[in-house]
């Protein structure tokens, strides 16, 4: 018992110590995104950019591919319930608005998570192992400016983006399904959808989003420059990065759902 | 000889990781125009010596004078301000990777000065011939050898023409060849270019042939420090043994030996 208290002890001692570093971290990013249009480098536009196309282009298959099938499948399970009370037609109020309220947004931001926060908590890792981020700070160069602030603007740009892909193709998955194998009319759908979607579904959806954006990026880079001892540290920090965005994000979602229920 | 200005000056530098004491007490100087090396074993300290004096950390006690101002105090801001007038070639020599070699070298010159980028890709040029990499520009460092990686990063440190020049174990992992190649290198540029250059390492054929000035370091302590000449006179046993690569008397403690082991 006294072994079990002291272990707990010791590990709230340690997640202060993290949440204090990425506090520091956040208050860093914070002033520099302030202070980023009064300089003569601004946001470092070439290296944004070059980031927007690793995290958003490169992952445009990936989301279609898993958005598509995901819509598929909440029209299939919405219409073997809605058909028993002759009201198939909803499937497309359904498919729509769970989509770009709640999945679209969500199913991107894991995507990304897994896919692109990693990398980034693999990228600054390797960095920090190598002596590199050392050479920058050595070099007068701030590693916030320079590597963590590309990738959280490029993250910020493209979530929302995808998020807005996730969604469409989501719609169109629900399409294929209520064609081929409900026998709606296409039209009849979409006139449908856009019935039942109001424009403050897709915002609230967007305004999840761009958090989600934060947390992916912000968690990659604060674990990237944590990491310490070699390729096993890397590892480590990784793996961490996933885990604690994915968190993160279905803590935050839950927040914003409550919130917009409340509101109504 | 009369002893120039000293550069840096540091004073009774204490430092710790966690509660573990890594130096304590540390006391050296490094002369203006000469090179310095930091003699020491694995953990004498002298590598965290090395990461204070260039900024990287700060100490928990103590003075380091950078040309009289105490940098282990001073505000960030004004830290980059003497960091541009140094330059560091990390052990493997901290190349950025997704770089090339020419854009490693025109980094700090991209940063901190307003020079056109034909001014800055012929300073390039020369920074490169210097090293004796000229033609290199487009290499990944991924295709150079562990050799030509230290050479492109201290192209790179030099590439603001700085005052003080630091070197973190130029020959560690290198060939005996490429090593002397390198001690060449620092000669050259000492005598070219009037650096002050503080060289750490191991390496007693590096010290022979390129100190002027040694401190030799250990258990976090300054041991001894002087002319090269003060060095090999040292009647000291414990620079001796170092000097003739003797390995510590080991303890013939048969008691305390017995009882570490069984943990009483």
């Amino acid at each position: 018992m006294a072994n079990l208290l002291a272990g707990m002890g010791r590990r709230a001692i340690q997640a202060r110590g993290e949440l204090a570093a990425a506090g520091r971290l956040l208050i860093q990013v914070a002033a520099r995104l302030a202070s980023a249009p009064f300089t003569a480098k601004g946001f470092r536009r070439s290296v944004t950019c070059r980031q927007m196309v690793r995290i958003g282009v490169e992952s445009i298959p990936i989301v279609f591919l898993i958005a598509f099938s995901v819509g598929m499948i909440v029209a299939l399970q919405a219409a073997t319930q809605l058909r028993r009370v002759g009201a198939v037609i909803y499937v497309a109020d359904l498919v729509g608005v769970s989509l770009t309220r709640e999945l679209g947004p969500l199913m991107t931001a894991i995507i990304l998570a897994g896919r692109s926060g990693s990398a980034i908590a693999a990228e600054l890792g390797t960095m920090k192992v190598s002596e590199e981020v050392d050479a920058l700070v050595a070099m007068g160069l701030d590693p916030v400016e320079f590597l963590a602030l590309p990738r959280i603007m490029a993250m910020a740009i493209m979530l929302p983006c995808l998020t807005t892909l996730a969604d469409v193709v989501g719609i169109l998955g629900g399409v294929i399904v209520a064609w081929a194998s409900l026998g709606i009319p296409v039209a009849n759908y979409l006139e449908q959808t856009l019935n039942a979607l109001q424009l403050k579904d897709l915002f609230s959806g967007l305004l999840k989003s761009w958090v989600f954006a934060g947390i992916i990026a912000g968690v990659g880079c604060y674990q990237g420059f944590k990491v310490e001892g070699g390729a096993e540290g890397v590892g480590r920090r990784t793996t961490a990065s996933v885990v604690t965005s994915i968190f993160l994000i279905i803590a935050a979602d839950l927040v914003f759902t409550l919130i917009f229920y409340v509101l109504g | 000889m009369t002893t120039p200005n000293a550069i840096i000056e540091v004073r009774d530098l204490v430092t710790h990781y966690g509660t573990r004491r890594i130096l304590d007490g540390v006391n050296l100087r490094v002369p203006e125009g000469q090179i310095t090396v930091i003699l020491g074993g694995s953990g004498s300290g002298k590598s965290t010596t090395l990461r204070h004096l260039i900024g990287l950390q700060r100490p928990t006690a103590g003075q380091i004078l950078v040309k009289g101002r105490d940098i282990a105090r001073l505000p960030d801001q004004e830290l980059v301000e003497i960091r541009k007038r140094m330059g560091v070639l990390f052990q493997s020599g901290a190349l950025f990777n997704s770089m090339t070699v020419g854009a490693n070298v025109a980094l700090p010159l991209q940063e901190h000065t307003r020079l056109e980028p034909s001014t800055i890709q012929i300073m390039t040029r020369i920074k490169l011939q210097l090293v004796g990499l000229a033609g290199f520009e487009d290499f990944m460092p991924a295709q150079l050898s562990g050799g030509m990686k230290k050479r492109a990063g201290l192209a790179r440190a030099i590439a603001m023409d700085p005052e003080i020049l630091f070197f973190d174990e130029p020959s560690a992992g290198l060939d005996p060849v490429t090593a002397a190649g390198l001690d060449e290198l620092i000669l050259k540029l000492k005598h070219t270019f009037r650096m002050t250059i503080l060289v750490v390492t191991h390496e007693l054929a590096s010290l022979f042939l390129i100190a002027d000035h040694v401190v030799m370091m250990m258990g976090g302590k300054v041991l001894m420090e002087g002319a090269l000449a003060d060095l090999k006179a040292s009647t000291d046993p414990q620079v001796q043994d170092f000097l003739a690569r003797r390995p510590a008397p080991e303890h013939e403690d048969a008691e305390g030996y017995l009882q570490s082991l069984v943990g009483a």
